[in-house]
């Protein structure tokens, strides 16, 4: 946090406002400066810049890490929309890289392989601000209590599957409607059963709500999917695989874009639904060896 | 009072609460049809370029256009202030501004995130001291024609200006909590 007279950056109001601008909307993965165009001009919020898309990073296995500075620049001049880029978890310095390239936002993510097993990255040293991969509240308010400004709820990346995204997001609100039933001596036990920092446990359970702004990540390949995870309570959607996999990308992010917006409204969502070509091909969840599972990266 | 906040994108819902706080009607307006018996419209924060693309496909332009001139009035907040300008700088090529505000407005003018920034601001027609200003990725006004009041200024460049029944700012009021500016739309901007 710097200050200049009265005018302060990278304050948590700050890095938490660029994600209330984002909500409502679609955050898109992207390889290059040509789709992060398209990407744009489908009318997404955001991009994120990486070196593959998960279901590639799943194909190819081996190390995955943070994408060459190279594509995250020319994805950075291509647009005018805000980038995020991912780093691995705990690899403070490939965070440290990217926030010197500046993107808007790093994504400490669990598509890529974890540099620490312990540890992750802590976000309050970085006037960029973080978004995290949350599969319940107890991770949520742990990435929150290390600096993260954004979470969102993990999912199985690549996989063109929704079924853990919705795992994961009722799993969120489900605890967060638990703690707002506890009485105050039991929230001491909850934080506990939920390994998160007491004084985050004591507002989650006053106010009702996660403290930042939660999307939905982890297998959204439709229209449909979009709008089920926003009916489900997400503030908005991250589509990585689900866009450039499929048959027609422009046509299918747009009417992601769309099915995010008005995602209460069936009649426009069946219209947008119609004539999107080949969805990526999905994988079932209990066909990936536990190993494999990207979700279960994260401590 | 019915006072519509275009909700297609953005940070519509904290307008709506603090609306809601003051005592007025708040309506999320998803589709150009709702904006019939409303006495005002805001344009939230968001992404001007995704909530243009939206506004497109689903025929807004026209329709505020045609409210504002029944007597709507509009207050634009960051991306809000930049659809309503009449000359957008630095917009992407195929970008369409709603052409209401005579106001000339630099989108991302001061840089990428790590430039977002909070600043007190002395706001003309907000009493009891400084108005905390949240800016993201924020643009800021370069000009204004003859009819515009400018009501705060940052480092030199317009932030908060008047025209009629039009106001725009360039930061974040919603995020604050500090609900003076609504009350100054609802005051003196809506019906003026």
């Amino acid at each position: 946090m710097t200050e200049n007279g009265t005018t302060t950056t990278g304050t948590l109001r700050v890095k938490t406002g660029l994600a209330e601008m984002l909500k409502g909307g679609v955050i898109m993965d992207v390889v290059n400066a040509e789709q992060a165009k398209l990407a744009e001009d489908a009318g997404a919020v955001a991009v994120m810049a990486l070196e593959r898309v998960p279901a590639d990073i799943r194909a190819a296995g081996g190390v995955a890490r943070m994408a060459d500075p190279t594509i995250v620049e020319q994805v950075v001049k291509s647009v005018s929309i805000p980038v995020m880029a991912k780093c691995r978890i705990g690899h403070f310095v490939e965070a440290q890289i990217l926030q010197s390239l500046g993107v808007d936002y790093i994504d400490e993510s669990e598509v890529l392989t974890p540099a620490d097993e312990e540890h992750h990255v802590n976000k309050w040293e970085y006037s960029v601000p973080f978004v995290c991969g949350c599969r319940n509240l107890g991770e949520a308010l742990r990435r929150i209590s290390e600096g993260a400004a954004m979470v969102r709820t993990k999912g199985e990346p690549g996989t063109g599957n929704v079924v853990e995204a919705v795992r994961h997001i009722r799993a969120v609100h489900d605890e967060i409607a638990w703690l707002t039933g506890l009485r105050p001596e039991q929230l001491f036990t909850a934080a506990k059963d939920l390994q998160a920092p007491y004084d985050l446990v004591k507002w989650i359970a006053e106010n009702g709500k996660l403290p930042v702004v939660n999307f939905s990540a982890g297998g959204i390949a439709t229209p449909a999917d979009a709008a089920l995870m926003m009916q489900l309570g997400c503030d908005g959607v991250f589509v990585g695989s689900g866009i450039f996999k499929s048959g027609d990308p422009a046509k299918r992010a747009k009417a992601i874009v769309e099915a995010t917006t008005h995602f209460e409204d069936a009649d426009i969502l069946a219209r947008v639904s119609r004539d999107l070509g080949e969805a990526m091909v999905g994988i079932n969840i209990s066909d990936i060896p536990d190993a494999e599972r990207m979700q279960e990266r994260g401590w | 009072m019915r006072i519509g906040v275009l909700a297609l994108q953005g940070a519509f819902r904290e307008h709506i609460v603090t609306l809601e706080a003051l005592g007025a009607s708040g309506v999320a307006v998803r589709l150009p049809e709702q904006l019939g018996d409303l006495s005002g419209l805001i344009i939230p924060g968001g992404e001007s370029s995704a909530i243009g693309k939206l506004m497109r496909t689903y025929g807004f332009y026209d329709a505020i256009r045609q409210q504002h001139g029944a007597g709507m009035a509009v207050w634009g907040t960051c991306a809000g202030a930049i659809l309503m300008a009449t000359e957008v700088l630095d917009a992407l090529p195929d970008q369409e501004a709603l052409g209401l505000m005579d106001i000339a407005i630099r989108r991302n003018a001061y840089g990428r995130q790590v430039d977002s920034f909070e600043a007190d601001l002395d706001v003309s027609g907000v009493d009891d001291g400084t108005f905390r200003g949240v800016f993201i990725r924020a643009p800021w006004i370069e000009s204004v024609g003859d009819g515009v009041e400018v009501l705060a200024r940052h480092d030199g460049h317009i932030v908060a200006a008047c025209q009629a029944d039009l106001m725009a700012t360039t930061f974040h009021p919603e995020l604050t909590g500090d609900p003076r500016l609504h009350r100054y739309f609802l005051d003196s901007v809506v019906g003026a």
